[in-house]
Parts: structure tokens; C-alpha cells; sequence
């Protein structure tokens, strides 16, 4: 208590010594928390994203259908099993139907998916209904994602002649008009593809009542089927590719977050070791005085702990307000991290966890008491009249 | 009490390794004090009377021979127990007057009874009358950084008096002060000395510390070379 005391005086007294080591360590705990919480708040905007416009509640799939073998397409889809369709009469659930066809923009061919979306739909976040605003009978109204359009050239009015092969192998052909060209968080549902409206595509196709998915909703995670046409993939397994993603980013965020603490903790070291050498008269004096040389371990140690404290308590104080104006204000992210591969929004909220701050705080914590007690070993080794002697 | 042993230094014997050789700076010195003396170890450069002064305050060992301070042998003193003597006992007066940089003239003062563990007001009121006896109250919040040699060596004083101990040591304590300034720190140790009956040892080859000392013991190569009462 005796030590703490006097440790508290010293590291109050000491000025700006102190107060640089707070600084640092303040802002090192401030944007660790932050960094740490832009990517738990991005990863989670990630996941809603993914499951609002794609995922829902899981998925049936058609048992031949693949998403990655556009071959498959022709023969992965069927008529979709009366207990299925019930689902989606009440609202549970929502076809789509994927064929392979080939576009011409600027003349170049295109291999495209065309996905066949109920524009009624409320399953997926996705503006199906302005399919319904298209009245010309002679083109396929179509809408397409941001990614979609730059690689393509597309924009909305433009229209593109596509081909496709119908479920009886006949070449078929004709113009999609782009309605709209919209921000679609997920790329796995923008790049490469076009959204027009499912009975549309059935007719083309000559596939009355099919689909190749059945999208659940959201908010219910499983639905039976007899048939055994129809698997169903859970979400885990819609999201595990996404999953993967992140956790193989987290690695960078672990590496941004290891040298914040590092460099925190250098300056707290860099303090011990220097008070060690140029307060070595100080420490004589002490000596002489009547502390042992425990004693004054303990009490430059505490010192080094308590910038710590001082830090998490400063770092609270001015990164409180700020990590939580964040947290509601969100940070709005430009355009070129948007077309990254991750699906987020126009604006990014971090998302801070109780136990992000926590295990934070320990971590800081414990490395700073170990930061500030291992330079104090070499007080041992001191003897009080070298001490006193400033050498 | 007076006229009672206080230390007793016996055949000391100090020896420093300088890489394979060793030098003795103390060789076989023999030495008795009296409580209440006012006494210079004096002697050229290097004749041993730092080494002396630390050994009798605990805070170095001897290589041979002995030194019982308080009737404790300073040998079988361990460093907690070592520690405690210099609390409890004896009051240490540097050259460099070694203030705690951060600290007023009040807390350098108060620091020894915050080690003894003495409650608040308790330590105020030494505190005050440590710096009334060096003439300092009007500096109680001042910086050791704004203070003159005269006053930072009074402000020494008045640490090692505050706890009015058995001992002062006091290595070289006029070196860095005028003649005024030494004059007048001399002659507030020789009162304190009269009024409180504490026993000063003096490490100098100042003249004028010389002259207000009672006994003067003479060092030269690690040995003493005479021993003089001049009260
Ligand atoms: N730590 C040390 N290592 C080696 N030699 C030392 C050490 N301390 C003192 N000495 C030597 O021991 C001798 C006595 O030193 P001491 O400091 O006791 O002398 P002193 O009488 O106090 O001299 P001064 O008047 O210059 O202060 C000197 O020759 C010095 O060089
Ligand atoms: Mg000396």
C-alpha cells in the first residue's frame, strides 16, 4: 500500500515522462478495440448481408445442382415437390431458378447465369419487384449488380441479346433489357448474373413449376421434404466458404493487433529500462534511506503498471465516447473496399463485445506488468553504493 | 547515556576486485564512537573514508574484520535487517545532496517517516520542525530543482534529522557549498548535535568542517593514522 502510494506520487510527479508512456499505451488499447471491432462489426454486417440476400434460413437445393459447374445447370433443376410448394404459397420459402446462357455486350461473348426470381418475393433482400414495372413483351427485363455491370459494361436502360439452350436442348435467343443496375452486398449473387423474373425464365426454358434452389426464410431454419429430389443445406454450409474467408482475415487483424501491443509495450519498456540507468542515484537514496532492494523493485515496477492503469482509465475516458459514436454513426467506407469480396454495406458499424474489452485489458494488463517488472530484475544485481555513486 | 559505545568498528578490512587483483581500501581499521560524538573521519583522496562511512551505514559489506553498530554486527545483518537499521537508526548526508527530483522539500523531508510508517500528522509536525531547525519552512513547496546548494544541502539535513536518529553519516557534506553555506550548515548539525545528542560522523578534508569537529580521526591508505580530541 506504502509502495503504491509512493509509486503514484512518483509516476504524478514525473510529468510528461508518464503521461507520453499514457498516450501511447491509451491509444494502442483504443485501437486495438477499435480495429478489433470494425472487423467483429464487419464480419457480422458480412454475415447479415449474406444471409438477407442469398443464404435466408438455408437452402433447398436440386440434388444434381452445383453452383460451381455451370454444366450442371441444365439438369439441375425440377419440379419443385408439393410440400416444398406449400411452404412457399404461405411465405416461407422462394424458388429460383438458374440456367447457363451466353450474353453479347460490346460484342464480346459472356457466360452469365440467368436466375429466375418471384417478384413478389420476400425472402432475400433483394429488389425483385422492380421486374414488375418492365410492360414490353419483346425483351426480358433483367437486374444486375454493380459488379455485374462494370465487368460486363452494362447500365440501366441497355440492352443486351443473350442465348441460352431450353431444358429440351433447343438454342434459343433474345434481348434482356437492364432495368436497374443495383448495389448488391453479396457478390456471389452479382458477379456473372442476371435476375429476371422466374415465370419468364420457365417459359423460355419450357420449365413450367421448376427451380434449381428454394431459398428458406430467414427466420425459419428448417423445413421438412419428402422428396428426395431436394437436399437441404443448412446455414453453416452456405456460409462456411464466407467463414473461412474471414477467419483467414482475422489472421492480418491478430498481426495489426500483436504490433499495436508491441509497440505499446516498448515504450513502457524503454521508460523501465531507462528510469533503471538514469535513476540509479535515485534508487541508491532510496536505499539508504531504509528501503530494501525489494522494496524498490516493487515500487518501479508498480510505477510501470500503474501507466498501464492510467492508460486503460485515460483510454476509457476519451475512447468511450468515440468507440460508441463509431459504433452508431458507423463509418462510412469507400467505394473500392465495397468491391472487395466481402459483401458489406455503404457504411461499416463496429461492433465491441464485452469480452473484445476485457480480454483486450488483460492481455494489455499482463504484458505491461511483465513489460515493467523484467527490466527491475537488474536492481538485484545493484549494490547501494554503486548506486549511490550514479554508476 | 553519554559517553556510551555506539559503534565499534573492529580490524575492518575492505577489499575491491578490480578485475583479477583486488584493492584494500580499508586495512584494518580500528574505530570506537561514542553516542553523542561529533567526529570527521579526515584524509586525502582515497584513503578509505567513503568506504568507511558505508560499511558503519549498513550499506556495504566488509571483506574482513567487523562493525557493531547499535550493538548489531553489521555482517550478520541481512538486507531486510540492514535496511531497517538505516530506517530506524541512522541519517545519510551526501556531497551531492541526492534529493528525489520529483518531490517538494516537504515530501523529501517526510519520506523517511513515510518508511516508518508514521501516521499523517504525525509526520507533518516533524516535518515542520525539521525545516524550522535548517531555517527552510518558507520552501516547503518548493522543487529541489529550485533550490541553491546551500538550501538543497539543508534540505538534506533535515531528511536525515527528521527522524531525529541514533546516527548521521554525513560523506563530504560541505564539498559543493561556499564558505557561508557551510558555515551556516555546520553550525545548524553542531546544534542539532548539542540539543539532541545524535552522533555525526563526518567523511572531509574541508578545513572548515575540521574546525567544528570534537574528534578527528585521521585515515591515510586505509588506515587510521591518529586519532585527536579537540573539544
Ligand atoms: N567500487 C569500487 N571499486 C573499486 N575500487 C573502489 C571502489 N570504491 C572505492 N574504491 C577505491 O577505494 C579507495 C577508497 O575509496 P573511498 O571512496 O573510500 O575514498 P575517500 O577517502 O572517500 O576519497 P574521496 O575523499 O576522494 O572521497 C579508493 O582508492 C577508490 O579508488
Ligand atoms: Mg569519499
Amino acid at each position: 500500500m506504502f509502495l503504491l502510494k509512493l509509486a503514484l506520487r512518483n509516476i504524478t510527479h514525473a510529468g510528461l515522462r508518464t503521461w507520453l508512456n499514457v498516450i501511447v499505451l491509451s491509444l494502442a488499447f483504443v485501437s486495438i478495440v477499435l480495429t478489433e471491432g470494425l472487423y467483429d462489426g464487419m464480419s457480422e454486417q458480412v454475415r447479415d448481408a449474406e444471409i438477407d440476400s442469398n443464404v435466408g434460413g438455408g437452402q433447398f437445393w436440386q440434388k444434381k445442382y452445383d453452383p460451381f459447374d455451370p454444366f450442371s445447370f441444365e439438369i439441375s433443376h425440377s419440379e419443385i415437390p408439393s410440400d416444398l410448394n406449400k411452404e412457399i404459397e404461405r411465405g416461407n420459402a422462394s424458388p429460383v431458378l438458374i440456367v447457363s446462357a451466353a450474353i453479347f455486350p460490346r460484342h464480346i461473348i459472356q457466360s452469365v447465369r440467368l436466375k429466375g426470381i418471384d417478384p413478389d418475393q420476400k425472402i432475400v433482400n433483394l429488389p425483385a419487384s422492380i421486374l414488375k414495372e418492365h410492360s414490353d413483351t419483346t425483351s426480358i427485363p433483367g437486374f444486375i449488380g454493380f459488379r455485374m455491370a462494370k465487368s460486363a459494361g452494362l447500365h440501366a436502360g441497355d440492352y443486351v441479346s443473350a442465348r441460352w439452350r431450353n431444358i429440351k436442348g433447343t438454342f434459343d435467343a433474345g434481348d434482356i433489357k437492364i432495368i436497374k443496375v443495383i448495389d448488391i452486398n453479396s457478390p456471389l449473387i452479382d458477379k456473372d448474373q442476371i435476375w429476371v423474373p422466374l415465370e419468364k425464365l420457365r417459359k423460355i426454358m419450357q420449365a413450367p413449376g421448376q427451380a434449381s434452389i428454394i431459398i428458406v426464410h430467414k427466420g425459419i431454419t428448417k423445413i421438412h421434404t419428402s422428396s428426395r429430389d431436394w437436399v437441404f443445406k443448412d446455414r453453416n454450409f452456405l456460409l462456411k466458404d464466407l467463414n473461412e474467408n474471414i477467419n483467414r482475415k482475422k489472421v492480418y487483424s491478430t498481426f495489426f493487433y500483436v504490433i499495436l501491443i508491441g509497440m505499446a509495450l516498448l515504450a513502457v519498456f524503454d521508460t523501465q529500462v531507462l528510469s533503471i540507468f538514469k535513476r540509479r542515484k535515485e534508487m541508491g537514496t532510496l536505499m539508504a534511506l531504509g528501503m530494501t532492494k525489494w522494496n524498490v523493485i516493487v515500487l518501479f515496477a508498480i510505477e510501470g503498471c500503474l501507466a498501464g492503469i492510467l492508460a486503460f482509465i485515460a483510454g476509457s475516458l476519451y475512447g468511450f465516447p468515440l468507440l460508441s459514436y463509431l459504433a452508431n454513426k458507423g463509418i462510412i467506407l469507400p467505394r473500392m473496399i465495397q468491391q472487395s469480396q466481402f459483401a458489406i454495406g455503404l457504411t461499416l458499424y463496429p461492433k465491441y463485445g464485452l469480452r473484445l474489452y476485457i480480454v483486450t485489458s488483460l492481455i494489455l494488463f499482463v504484458s505491461v506488468i511483465v513489460v515493467s517488472f523484467l527490466p527491475t530484475r537488474r536492481i538485484t544485481k545493484l549494490k547501494p553504493t554503486d548506486a549511490l555513486r550514479g554508476k | 547515556m553519554i559517553d556510551s559505545k555506539i559503534i565499534e568498528v573492529n580490524n575492518l578490512i575492505k577489499d575491491y576486485s578490480m578485475g583479477k587483483q583486488f584493492f584494500r581500501a580499508l586495512n584494518g581499521v580500528n574505530l570506537s564512537v561514542n553516542t553523542g560524538d561529533f567526529c570527521g573521519l579526515v584524509g586525502p583522496s582515497g584513503s578509505g573514508k567513503t568506504t568507511l562511512l558505508n560499511i558503519i551505514g549498513a550499506l556495504d559489506n566488509p571483506t574482513g574484520g567487523d562493525a557493531i553498530v547499535m550493538d548489531k554486527s553489521v555482517n550478520s545483518l541481512n538486507h531486510k535487517e540492514a535496511a531497517k537499521l538505516r530506517n530506524e537508526s541512522i541519517g545519510f548526508i551526501f556531497q551531492t545532496y541526492n534529493l528525489l527530483p520529483v518531490y517538494t522539500v516537504f515530501e523529501n523531508v517526510e519520506f523517511p517517516l513515510l518508511l516508518l510508517k508514521k501516521n499523517k500528522t504525525e509526520r507533518e509536525e516533524s516535518v515542520m520542525r525539521a525545516l524550522e531547525w535548517v531555517g527552510l519552512t518558507d520552501k516547503a513547496n518548493s522543487k529541489p530543482n529550485q533550490l541553491s546548494g546551500g538550501e538543497s544541502q539543508r534540505v538534506a539535513v533535515a531528511r536525515a534529522m527528521v527522524k531525529i536518529p541514533r546516527i548521521v553519516l554525513a560523506d563530504e557534506p560541505t564539498a559543493n557549498l561556499d564558505a557561508a553555506n557551510s558555515h551556516n550548515i555546520l553550525k545548524t548539525m553542531q546544534r542539532l548535535n548539542l540539543e539532541l545528542k545524535t552522533t555525526f560522523i563526518f567523511a572531509t578534508h574541508d578545513e572548515k568542517v575540521i574546525g567544528y569537529l570534537r574528534r578527528k580521526v585521521m585515515l591515510n591508505d586505509g588506515k587510521v593514522i591518529d586519532d585527536i580530541n579537540l573539544s
